[in-house]
């Protein structure tokens, strides 16, 4: 198809009118191309192109892009720590499960490894930073289905494994938690507590979601058998997380190559077969129920196992009298000048980790600078998003809001 | 799968068509010839490697390359669905041509797109080979590449030292 903007159309009609930025184009006359997007279709701007036989999806692309924020190329430019808390504005629902596998690559380079508590607290975020996310998806997905009820109360809900995360990190959303080496900040001596209640009471809600939206007739209608994505083309479309496991692939990062302590701990890794929107949205609350029992685990272990330390003995040495007194009074490691300058040693290095919407995964090559000479992050939305072109197309135009959520397809993630 | 066992399996499965072969921190990188990369994907597409996690392109404007590289994994065999395999071509800096793997993996479509924006590696044989991200005006630019430097403001630009 060509493109040729506005002034120079063939078409006459707009000759004259010079919008900046705007192509016009001609279109088959039975077909409607309808753009959706980029005003925040759902959650984060994006558009997809869309053309349309009657109310028949025939070819969709997805235009994405409009929250590119150049992370990529910034962490080329800031010292080895800073890409930590640029990173997780990927995914500010999800930023532990974002940033543990960028330091963990560190890590590798470093040949260092976390304390074995730093590693529970590690886990305990990433977890509470999946139930969160999860929750996130399904109240933009109820949105998207006109199911307001859904949105409400799941973000009401997500509110407190938010709050669980603020009074863990000390932030919302952007914890900037893990370092290498360790994690910033050891957990209050009442969280145990406060956690194992959040846990009690979302398992009580999963069950009120099941009346109220799953088993929902209508919501049943609009996702059974909608964007059906067989196993071996998930396989050819790579695409990840619980979108791959609801087609019947058995891959989790946590399963495959276990990252931390996800090895000492027992969960399950939920499987469907049918892999179509509505075994994507099951899939989600089984993972929900998987992740409310890795946090009892964790936060158990992390009773059991009171004052161990969060930082490697040989950081820990190299601190001043005076952060030795704060990590040790109130649990809080101060970073020091001479971190911010680190130099790591001279590799490359590949770490993966699962995050709430798949896998992602880092490639970190260090030239042995103070600064990353090349950082590649491909997170889980990046490699969803071929399912708009490849699945998407033989649906009808109502069935898009249906695949588009069941994917949770999340922009700001895909863009980077 | 041990990384002994998959430098075993690749070197039976690729014979001389690897150039080299290291064991990097987390992946095994093969290095092949450009002309070689789709005979070399379509085996190991074969061996069972059937996604494409990650299309990474590197400049190394001191030695005037840019290394395209291919991060496949398995989801289908479960044994190969741990190692991580680093499919690596160089390309000349100046004139970075190459075949498209999208025939072999499509998995790897989009990401191509994305080395093409940034590194302005073209991919022959790519179906839609378009800026995914980018406006075609900063595409222009190969904005990952080493010699754009990223031009950094301070808030106080022209503002006098006075309390120095």
């Amino acid at each position: 198809m060509k493109e040729s903007p506005i002034g120079t159309s063939s078409s006459g009609m707009l000759e004259g009118q010079k919008l900046q930025g705007m192509v016009v184009k001609r279109v088959e006359k039975e077909l409607y191309e309808i753009f959706i997007g980029p005003q925040h279709p759902g959650s984060g701007h994006m558009r997809i192109i869309v053309r349309l036989d009657g109310d028949v999806i025939v070819e969709a692309d997805p235009d994405i892009g409009y929250v590119h924020r150049t992370m990529e190329k910034l962490s080329e430019v800031r010292e080895w720590l800073k890409p930590i808390p640029l990173l997780e504005r990927m995914t500010i629902i999800d930023a532990c499960n974002a940033t543990v596998p960028y330091v963990n690559a560190l890590e590798k380079l470093m040949d260092k490894s976390p304390p074995p508590r730093a590693s529970y607290l590690r886990v305990l975020l990433c977890e509470i930073n999946r139930v969160a996310s999860h929750l996130y998806g399904f109240g933009i997905f109820g949105v998207f289905l006109g199911h307001s009820t859904m949105y409400m109360w799941t973000f009401g809900d997500r509110e407190i494994f938010v709050d669980l995360a603020e009074i863990l990190t000390g932030a919302r959303l952007t914890h900037s938690y893990p370092i290498p080496g360790g994690v910033r900040r050891d957990m209050p001596q009442d969280f145990p507590e406060m956690a194992r209640r959040a846990v009690r009471y979302m398992r009580g809600k999963l069950e009120e979601y099941r009346r109220i939206f799953l088993d929902n007739p209508v919501i049943v209608k609009r996702l059974e058998g909608v964007g059906v994505i067989s196993r071996n083309k998930a396989a050819e479309l790579g695409i990840v997380g619980p979108n791959a496991r609801a087609s019947g692939i058995r891959y989790d990062v946590r399963l495959a190559e276990p990252y931390e302590v996800y090895d000492e701990l027992d969960f399950e890794i939920p499987v469907f077969e049918e892999g179509d929107s509505l075994a994507r949205t099951w899939i989600r609350v089984e993972e929900i129920k998987q992740s409310l029992s890795i946090i009892e685990q964790a936060v158990d272990w992390l009773e059991r196992h009171k004052g161990e330390p969060i930082i490697p003995k040989e950081d820990y040495d190299k601190l001043p009298k005076l952060h030795k007194e704060v990590y040790e009074k109130t649990g809080r490691v101060k970073l020091l000048p001479v971190n911010a300058t680190m130099k790591i040693p001279a590799g490359k290095a590949i770490a993966r980790g699962e995050m709430g919407r798949g896998e992602i995964i880092y490639y970190v090559e260090s030239d042995g600078g103070t600064t990353p000479y090349r950082v590649r992050v491909v997170t889980p939305s990046a490699r969803n998003a071929i399912v708009f072109k490849y699945i998407v197309p033989g649906h009808r135009l109502m069935d898009l809001p249906a695949i588009y959520g069941s994917i949770d397809y999340f922009p700001p993630e895909a863009d980077r | 799968m041990k990384p002994e066992e998959l430098l075993e399996l690749l070197k039976h499965a690729l014979g001389g068509l690897a150039k080299e072969v290291t064991v990097r921190k987390g992946y095994v990188e093969v290095l092949v010839d450009a002309d070689s990369i789709v005979p070399v994907a379509n085996k190991l597409k074969e061996l069972g490697f059937d996604h494409v996690k990650s299309v990474t392109a590197t400049d190394y404007p001191k030695e005037s390359k840019i290394r395209v590289t291919y991060h496949v994994s398995s989801y289908l065999r479960e044994d190969l669905a741990k190692p991580i395999l680093g499919l690596s071509v160089d390309l000349p800096r100046d004139n970075p041509v190459m075949e498209s793997l999208a025939g072999v993996w499509r998995s790897s479509e989009f990401q191509e797109r994305e080395v093409y924006e940034f590194f302005g590696v073209t991919f022959r044989g790519h179906p839609d080979l378009r800026p995914l991200l980018l406006i075609p005006e900063l595409a222009e630019r190969r904005v990952l590449r080493k010699d754009f430097v990223v031009k950094e403001e301070s808030i106080y630009e022209g503002v006098p030292h006075r309390y120095q």
